[in-house]
């Protein structure tokens, strides 16, 4: 593996990555916390405009760190008067000999071809474009189906979540 | 070019710091923030799986399209969960799931 512009990029976007979701189960600060996760975000992002999805890169950035990690600050802060909470975990030592345990069998099933496949080395070079996905999400033949239903599903879950948060005594 | 196998490594890493935090921490918002966590592991997967794929006539995109979808789903979900930790905050002063406990049989 030569040292170039793309492995650069895939080491900084990795310490981003990782370190941002490190920081958001261990911060005692639950404030913090959504700084760490926008910084986690941050490097999927990079991921997306390293794997050439680079529409996927500019929604990741408006979505999640935009509207999702913002509507986490203001939900730490609406209930602001308990984000103190003495100890931060609860099962600590089952759950990290757990998700230790779920990492190392992730990464021997990567690593060794023990179901006989093998990962490609290198990417095609032809790739499908930004003007690819849009014409295929309103394509009859395409993901024009699931595209109506997602609009669908947003429009149910903001009603939903206004009627469920909506206070009854005001 | 960067081999698959890093990327899934990658991913491996970030869902397991995620199922980690979801199992682990007290507090719903954290709770809700390690899905999130996880959600982005699985589309660092399927982007790097589309992107080393040989792109078939038919296949050309599913990879790209399915991450977005799952996108719009996170986004739905975030609304939704803490609507409800909103509400159950506003109830029972408390953020916490183990004292949610009211449906318990």
């Amino acid at each position: 593996m030569e040292l170039n512009a793309i492995t650069i990029g895939f080491v900084v976007f990795s310490i981003f990555t990782l370190g941002g979701g490190f920081g958001v189960v261990t911060t005692r600060n639950l404030f913090q916390g959504t700084i760490w996760l926008m910084v986690s975000l941050f490097g999927v992002a990079g991921y997306f405009v390293l794997l050439s999805a680079p529409f996927l890169a500019a929604v990741q950035i408006l979505v999640y760190i935009g509207a999702i990690a913002i509507l986490i600050t203001f939900a730490v802060m609406l209930t602001r008067s308990v984000t103190r909470i003495k100890s931060r975990y609860v099962r600590l030592v089952p759950s990290f000999i757990g998700s230790l345990a779920l990492f190392l069998v992730l990464l021997l099933g990567i690593t060794v071809p023990i179901f006989g496949g093998q990962l490609p080395e290198a990417a095609p070079e032809t790739v499908a474009t930004t003007r690819d996905l849009g014409a295929a999400l309103v394509d009859e033949n395409g993901y024009v189906v699931p595209f109506m239903l997602a609009s669908v599903l947003l429009t149910a879950a903001m009603i939903g979540s206004i009627f469920i948060a909506r206070d009854e005594n005001a | 070019m960067v081999p698959l196998w890093m990327y899934l490594a990658v991913a491996a890493a970030l869902f397991s710091l995620g199922v980690f935090g979801a199992l682990s921490r007290r507090n719903a918002v954290a709770i809700l923030m390690s899905v999130e966590l996880m959600l982005n592991a699985v589309n660092i997967n399927l982007v790097a799986f589309w992107r080393y794929s040989e792109t078939g006539a038919g296949l050309l995109l599913n990879g790209y399209a399915f991450t977005a979808f799952v996108l719009i789903v996170a986004a739905a979900e975030a609304a939704v969960g803490l609507a409800i930790i909103i509400t159950v905050y506003r109830n029972r002063r408390s953020v916490i799931p183990e004292l949610a406990v009211a449906l318990k049989g």
